[in-house]
């Protein structure tokens, strides 16, 4: 019984956060590989952008709140993210070609590219601030639990209860759902492929005919997509806050490089890797072992490897890590 | 005289700004202004060090700061000596056990060749040194903490004049910057942006937290001033005669004598702290010039031209013998290092420390902004960026809220759209920033001041 105790408390406390959280960190990771894969550089304003595309779900939920629309007990943003999407991608689509097109045709280095990444940063930050405000949102609404701790404990006997929060769900599913597509739509179809191909090398793509008008069109396409279906995501399952998205940036930007940059799989992997790790390295193992080992053995300090403050450090430390001793990351993206 | 008429022109303009808005609003407005532009010239002198004269880029500069703001803190604030006594000996002992450890991992790293046992036996010297070390400092860091939490709680600094702590702050940032560069220095230039982001947000979690050292978010208040204190300045007598004197045309006009002394209790509050203001003027406007000095005869002794002939063709410099992870590891720290004096000058100047209000908004993006807009490369850009961003940064609220009214004139002030602009007016500044940055990225690529050598 103990031990069964015993891993419904790491379930509870580890895994199903940990799972979560990674799929949100996931998606932004995916994201930012795209574009340094396709467009080649690292895009500073990927946090800001994400919380863009937030703010454009909150301001649909709220319009369709005040009409009385809802899906019961799912979150009403969900009705809300499609039309958030098209609003979004039409924002990527003109910054693209406002910006970051001139230093493209101009074949600026990547340098200069993050740069100006950085003042469509301040920019974003600013409309997005400018139009929802700085503070805390929460726009979740329906039913707020799949299984309630208490009802488990009722339901198994246990002493731990496991709680699983619908966002969580909600979040692990919809992100698999999307990763598959993408996937799919990378490996299968000819413009996934053409868009391979452009990544891997950009003149044999242009002898071998394919547009690329056309491949950056699309790259901002589903940056637009995920950007906004991982933002939404996040804020349903905490909440919505600009300063947070622009913290985000950094466990994102590190599971793209842990993950290998310019490789969509390696990005996936990568946001399950910064999320467990953040979490297993700063969990205080005490009630676990208690569970495991006799009474006479019993832990009396926390057992924590390192306090949760330290929770960003450890990602930035595995990134760390990572880029000096394997710098293309843990499954092989572009040699750096 | 000629050939820099564009960098006299854009320097009057900028004290000219300055000045108007001494006059339309306040001379303490003017001159605070004025003493954070000069510490973001420091800032941007340091990043165009590394940026301009080598093309490395530096986002940690926010990292570097902090420190320069703990060294103020660690020199200036007096010992807790009963803190020293709880915990100070677990502290030295693991001190003592950190250096023991670098120097292990370093014979190892000589003595054997490169192979996996090596990584492992290091990894084993690094795990089990961070146990043994979190062993004996626990129970020292909870008795440091616990003496008096609400005042000290911490272990606080030697006690020493607050100005020494400029040095120890490059010295700092110098040396964190040498361990980074170490590192880090090898990957290519966008990987090279993330690393230092990354390790400067790890630097401000250390500073946050480890409260032992710097009281974390309980924030130190009150440091020492190199300048005199205001209500001191308030009860001496030549100070209030100075301010007599200045204001005397308008004092003369009250003929009533209380109304006089009151009139002149005023002056002399306002001309007090316009006094300290200027006290750190002065000091600051010592090291920018200093430094401006120091730089431009780098940049153009041999050493700078080596320092450019790296930047623009790293191969051909390495062909021509020049030793270029060196040359490079040596502007990283020294780079590192003036952002170090600017961190120290800061929390100099506020007498606060606040380890939560580093952000990499302020003080790694905006610094980047500076240098760029201004002009990298140039020194006077760097300065002239520092100046003009920092300005536009404080005005820019006052310029928005004009903006704000004058398009939303014919709404009435009630009206949602109006309350909701005004409320975001702060917001403003990052707008501008970004236009800002876009604009000159696009059109004058090179900075309001670009680089001009001339080989003299």
């Amino acid at each position: 019984m103990d031990y069964i105790n015993a891993i419904v408390l790491l379930l509870n406390y580890i895994f199903v956060p940990a799972l979560a959280y990674g799929s949100q960190l996931a998606l932004g990771a995916i994201f930012v590989t795209l574009i340094y894969g396709i467009l080649r550089f690292a895009n500073f304003a990927t946090g800001d952008m994400m919380s863009f595309g937030t703010m454009i779900t909150i301001l649909f939920t709220w319009y369709f709140q005040s009409l009385g629309i809802s899906l019961g007990i799912l979150p009403t943003a969900l009705i809300a993210i499609p039309f958030a999407i098209i609003f979004m991608v039409g924002y990527m689509l003109l910054i693209d070609k406002f910006v970051f097109k001139y230093y493209r045709v101009s074949k600026s280095p990547p340098v200069q590219l993050a740069m100006v990444s950085i003042g469509v940063m301040f920019v974003t930050q600013a409309v997005v601030r400018i139009i929802i405000g700085p503070s805390d949102r929460r726009f979740f609404d329906g039913e707020k639990f799949l299984i309630k701790a208490g009802e488990f404990k009722e339901m198994t006997g246990l002493n731990e209860g496991l709680a699983i929060k619908s966002t969580q769900v909600i979040t692990i599913v919809v992100t698999l759902i999307l990763v598959s597509a993408l996937f799919w739509f990378l490996n299968k179809t000819k413009t996934g492929k053409s868009m391979r191909a452009y990544s891997d090398n950009e003149d044999l793509a242009l002898l071998s005919g394919i547009d690329p008008k056309k491949i950056v069109m699309i790259t901002w396409i589903i940056a637009g997509v995920l950007a906004t279906i991982g933002g939404a995501l996040y804020g349903l399952d905490k909440s919505f806050k600009p300063f947070t998205y622009f913290n985000n940036m950094l466990p994102i930007f590190a599971a793209a490089i842990v993950g290998g940059i310019g490789n969509p799989f390696g990005a996936f992997l990568g946001g399950y890797v910064i999320a467990f790790s953040e979490i297993l390295l700063t969990y205080a193992y005490k009630k676990f072992f208690m569970y495991l080992l006799p009474e006479s053995l019993e832990p009396n300090t926390l057992l924590q490897l390192l306090s949760t403050d330290y929770k960003f450090a450890v990602s930035f430390s595995i990134l760390v890590i990572v880029l000096l001793y394997r710098p293309s990351g843990i499954f092989k993206g572009k040699i750096l | 005289m000629r050939k820099n008429l564009n960098v006299i022109a854009a320097y009057t303009i900028m004290m000219g700004l300055i000045i108007i808005v001494g006059i339309f609003q306040s001379w303490n407005i003017a001159l605070s202004i004025f003493n954070l532009c000069l510490i973001s010239a420091v800032m941007t002198m340091g990043a165009n060090i590394q940026w301009g004269y080598a093309g490395l880029i530096n986002f940690g500069i926010m990292g570097y700061t902090a420190l320069g703001g703990l060294a103020a803190v660690l020199i200036s604030v007096d010992p807790v000596h009963e803190a020293w006594s709880a915990g100070g000996s677990n502290i030295i002992i693991s001190l003592l056990l950190i250096i023991g450890m670098v120097l292990a991992v370093r014979y190892v790293l000589k003595k054997y060749e490169k192979s996996k046992v090596r990584t492992y036996i290091i990894a084993t010297i690094i795990i089990a040194g961070i146990i043994i070390i979190r062993f004996v400092s626990e129970p020292g860091i909870e008795a440091i903490e616990e003496v008096d939490p609400a005042k000290t709680g911490f272990l606080g600094g030697f006690g020493l004049p607050i100005i020494f702590s400029w040095i120890v702050g490059a010295l700092f940032a110098g040396g964190l910057a040498f361990v980074i560069g170490k590192v880090a220095l090898g990957l290519r230039a966008d990987y090279l942006a993330i690393a230092t982001l990354l390790i400067s947000e790890i630097v401000i979690a250390i500073i946050k937290h480890e409260d032992w050292l710097t009281r974390g978010v309980k924030n130190v208040i009150g440091l020492k001033r190199p300048a005199p204190y205001e209500v001191n300045l308030q009860q001496t007598d030549w100070f209030i005669n100075l301010v007599e004197r200045f204001n005397s045309s308008k004092l003369n006009l009250i003929t009533d004598l209380t109304e006089r002394q009151a009139a002149l209790n005023q002056f002399v509050i306002e001309g007090s702290s316009i006094f300290v203001k200027l006290c750190y003027s002065g000091m600051f406007l010592i090291v920018v010039i200093i430094l401006l000095i120091l730089t431009q005869k780098a940049l153009y002794s041999p050493w700078g031209r080596m320092m450019r002939a790296i930047r623009d063709n790293e191969e051909a410099a390495n062909a021509m013998g020049k030793n270029v992870v060196k040359q490079h590891l040596l502007i990283f720290v020294l780079g590192s290092a003036i952002v170090g004096i600017a961190g120290a000058m800061l929390v100099t100047q506020d007498g606060l420390f606040t380890p939560g209000s580093y952000r990499p908004m302020r003080y790694t993006f905006l610094i980047w902004v500076m240098v760029i807009v201004g002009g990298s490369g140039n020194n006077f850009g760097a300065i002239l960026g520092g100046f003009v961003v920092w300005f536009l940064w404080i005005e820019s609220a006052p310029i928005g809220l004009y903006l704000v009214n004058l398009t939303t004139a014919g709404l009435a002030d009630t009206h949602f759209l109006k309350v909701h602009l005004i409320e975001s007016v702060p917001y403003f500044r990052f707008l501008m920033m970004g236009i800002g940055l876009l604009l000159i990225m696009r059109y004058r690529p090179k900075g309001i001041l670009p680089e001009k050598i001339e080989i003299k």
